[in-house]
């Protein structure tokens, strides 16, 4: 490029403008995705009671991990992690086992009502009953208050589905066939062929199902009542909640040794943060590509 | 022999018999059929809560729906008469305000980055700007509260350029909320909706480019009459999308950064429903409520998708 402006002739104006545009533009897109995390990171690993004289912007002043040991200390707190990991590890090969099964029937094109069944899916995007309903489902299914109400509702997820069903649909359909010749019925078919096949699809949708359990924190805040069905996003508003009700300042005041309840909610914060930043390479390779996926047709 | 009728003259296999031969996918589809039916289908029976005065009086569900007084569309009738205006107002405001930002500014990420030539450097900004994506909303409003708290980031920064002498008190005054959650949204989802748009620039023939260089286009030139009119399909299914899912403005959001003082504010269709419906416990008011935006929203988003498949013929429409 700058080569060529040499050889060539000068670099138009508009062309700087749009060089410095860009170059702030982007500066700016990355200090406001990145520097909140930093900077929630540095107050989290700061002394708390040097933390509320302010002026935390760039690095700590006085490292202390005070806030980290009292807060993975309290057994509430360990404990929801652990539901928080269960419900994941549960969770997560359940729901890409129902929704890759799902996509792989939906794909055939020989299968018996197929455009009703597709549609009694499809159709779930677009409508549904509303909060007060599904509560009032959940709770005479019995599933409130039990763990099963974090598992079973994530099972399927219709667009996760039509992602693993575009890319099934993408595969030689001679392969399948030369399978059903060598005499291998839908099951060997879906578990032997389709799922070693769609390894790359289904780790993405198994990536955006680990983030959603990871995430979520409604279902256990209204679904559950009893303090260990808690997961660690719920518990992490419950103490977001205690800091806009009793105010910064004024929990300030209530300085223990070298910790306060703001500084207790950063290093919750970070302790739910760092895993997602842990396994980010991880999901922005698979990110991507799921997203192109969907966007070709969804 | 039983298959002595040649295979081109097979009559046709009854319903019974197709089944048989799919009785394995069938077994696969069971589990999400029980699914689709106990999640998706059975709330919706539950919508008939709307028209009844619903009162739980410990018989179970089903037969305190049946004897509860059926009151058509009361409840209906409650909430366009009472706050139904206000609940309105948030909800567009929130949504249209989200559009303002979270709509232009991926599609000039995108185009920056597509500016940039080292891939290192695009790369990181792209890695860097869908981290917010996966994050839960209980960070990212830990986040704004701390940020925007009266002794934040961002009040400092105000005080130091001079904009403001004092704290602002940025969730005590309702509609600063509409910015908050718009600001919020679009943080959210900038890196993720800018990838679509890169995917469409690289989808652009190179020959173009080369032409107009031989034609002496500038840059800002290229970005003009070529990215941008070729990004134009693009734009136009995104927006018509988020038409669409104008009554979509967040649930989770406003739920955990609102607080009492500026409810008039906050207040959003999804909000108001589950506060009457489940934590109030006018279980039928709710429902009402939450019919009345789904039905509203399914209405939008068809005919969203409808308009949608007239700019767009390649599929890109959502059926």
């Amino acid at each position: 490029m700058r080569t060529q402006s040499v050889s060539n002739k000068k670099k138009p104006v508009s062309d700087i403008v749009l060089d410095v545009f860009t170059v702030i533009f982007l500066a700016l897109v990355v200090i406001i995705c990145v520097y909140p995390f930093w900077n929630i990171f540095i107050v989290s690993i700061n002394d708390a009671t040097d933390a509320i004289r302010g002026g935390l912007y760039f690095l700590p002043r006085k490292l202390s991990f005070a806030s980290y040991a009292d807060i993975l200390s309290r057994s509430t707190f360990m404990h929801s992690i652990l539901v928080t990991l269960a419900r994941t590890a549960i969770g997560t090969p359940l729901a890409v086992l129902v929704t890759t099964a799902l996509a792989y029937v939906l794909s055939r094109k020989d299968l018996l009502f197929k455009k009703p069944i597709t549609l009694l899916f499809i159709f779930t995007m677009y409508f549904g009953g509303g909060l007060v309903p599904y509560y009032m489902v959940l709770k005479n299914l019995g599933m409130l208050d039990s763990f099963i109400v974090f598992i079973f509702p994530n099972l399927v997820s219709v667009y996760n589905m039509i992602l693993v069903r575009n890319y099934i649909e993408g595969m030689p359909e001679a392969l399948f066939e030369a399978a059903k010749i060598d005499g291998a019925n839908d099951l060997v078919v879906f578990f032997k062929l389709v799922i070693p096949l769609s390894k790359p699809i289904i780790m993405t949708i198994a990536l955006f199902v680990a983030i959603m359990h990871w995430n979520s924190w409604f279902d256990a805040y209204l679904y559950t009542n009893s303090q260990n069905l808690k997961t660690m996003q719920s518990i992490l508003v419950e103490i977001l909640n205690q800091y806009q009700t009793t105010g910064a300042n004024q929990a300030a005041n209530r300085t223990g040794q070298g910790i306060t309840p703001d500084s207790i909610r950063m290093a919750a914060t970070m302790v739910a943060t760092i895993p997602i930043i842990m396994v980010y390479p991880f999901i922005q390779k698979y990110f991507v590509k799921g997203i192109m996926l969907g966007s070709v047709k969804s | 022999m039983k298959n002595a009728v040649p295979a081109a003259a097979k009559p046709k296999k009854s319903v019974k018999e197709r089944f048989w031969e799919q009785r394995y996918l069938f077994l696969l589809l069971l589990p999400s059929l029980v699914w689709v039916i106990l999640i998706c289908y059975a709330p919706m029976t539950g919508l008939y809560m709307a028209f009844i005065n619903y009162t739980p009086k410990g018989n179970g569900y089903f037969a305190d729906l049946a004897s509860s007084q059926f009151v058509a569309f009361d409840w209906f009738q409650y909430f366009f008469s009472t706050d139904f205006l206000i609940i309105m107002r948030n909800t567009l405001a929130t949504s249209l305000l989200t559009l303002l930002f979270s709509f232009p500014l991926p599609i000039i990420l995108a185009i920056c980055l597509n500016e940039v030539k080292s891939a290192g450097m695009k790369k990181f900004v792209q890695t860097a700007s869908y981290l917010p994506y996966f994050i839960s909303w209980v960070i990212a409003a830990n986040i704004f509260i701390t940020f925007l708290s009266a002794d934040g980031v961002i009040n400092h920064l105000l005080m130091a350029i001079g904009l403001t002498d004092e704290q602002i008190l940025f969730f005590q005054k309702g509609p600063y909320f509409w910015w908050i959650i718009a600001i919020a949204n679009a943080w959210k989802v900038l890196g993720y909706n800018a990838i679509i748009y890169l995917a469409a620039v690289s989808g652009i023939s190179q020959d173009m480019y080369e032409a107009a260089d031989v034609d002496g286009a500038t840059r800002v030139q290229k970005i003009w009459y070529i990215t941008l009119p070729a990004l134009k399909p693009t734009i136009m299914v995104l927006l018509i999308l988020a038409i669409g899912g104008v009554l979509n403005t967040g649930f989770e959001q406003q739920l955990l950064m609102a607080n009492d003082s500026i409810l008039n504010y906050s207040d959003v269709l999804d909000t108001y429903a589950y506060r009457y419906g489940l934590k109030n416990g006018m279980y039928s008011y709710g429902t009402a409520v939450g019919l009345f935006k789904s039905v509203v929203s399914f209405i939008l988003v068809m005919g969203a998708n409808s308009l949608s498949k007239k700019f767009d013929d390649d599929n890109t429409a959502l059926f």
